[in-house]
């Protein structure tokens, strides 16, 4: 098989597009973590780092990087009921209740950590 | 039965995707492109941040979303490098993506730790 099978159609395109959201991820952690240890440092590392992510590349990779989160996200929710049938006796609990419990717990957490932060 | 990890793998590759979905969005919001910007400026002062990052209950979570997602990163980067055609390098690829992660987690746990 060659390399460039996933140019060849759409779906394996979105793919493709889906697995390399986690590299996005990764690296606005490991950001994440410099942060944090920029914080130890001090007052002066903290804004010496905050206005080194204020600057051009880094304000782009930032939103690339969100839109990367965001497709992560709605991919992972809608695609769980198909990973794991969940059932209740007999009855498998329909894909949209599980779809739709995934999309309120994301709703929920994400504004209880924007609550705590801001 | 050949032994395996594979289930490790896949349980630690499951529960970094449910952490990086319900939690990366907003805190790439927040500190990758709010806090930077200059918005909600009383939120990011100094002070605040480093009281609120230094809470063991904070540590704790910090930990958890910053490692899990490596693992669910290393999972996922190392089947796109053997699907995009590096068959041959296929153990070498796990032992570089896996070993990230680790090496990603004990950082996270240093850094965390001496706060």
């Amino acid at each position: 098989m060659p390399g460039n099978w996933w140019l060849i159609n759409r779906a394996y395109f979105i793919f493709m597009i889906r697995e390399l959201t986690s590299v996005f991820i990764a690296i606005y952690l490991v950001l994440l973590l410099i942060l944090i240890n920029r914080i130890a440092a001090g007052p002066d590392a903290y804004r010496a780092y905050l206005a080194f992510l204020a600057t051009p590349v880094m304000r782009a990779f930032h939103i690339v990087a969100l839109a990367a989160a965001l497709f992560h996200s709605i991919t992972w929710f809608t695609l769980a009921p198909k990973g794991l049938a969940v059932r209740l006796g007999e009855r498998r609990i329909p894909d949209a209740v599980i779809i739709g419990s995934n999309f309120a717990a994301w709703i929920v957490v994400s504004v209880l950590l924007a609550w705590i932060i801001l | 039965m050949k032994h395996s990890n594979e289930p490790i793998w896949w349980s630690l590759f499951a529960a970094g995707g449910v952490v990086a979905a319900l939690m990366v969005p907003v805190l790439t919001l927040l500190t990758g492109i709010a806090a930077p910007a200059g918005w909600a400026r009383e939120a990011f002062t100094y002070d605040r941040v480093a009281a609120l990052v230094s809470h063991p209950l904070s540590r704790l979570l910090l930990f958890v979303v910053i490692s899990l997602p490596l693992f669910h990163w290393a999972h996922r980067f190392r089947f796109t490098l053997v699907d995009l055609g590096l068959k041959g390098a296929r153990s070498t690829i796990a032992i570089a993506c896996y070993g990230a992660a680790v090496v990603g987690t004990v950082l996270a746990a240093f850094v965390l730790i001496s706060l």
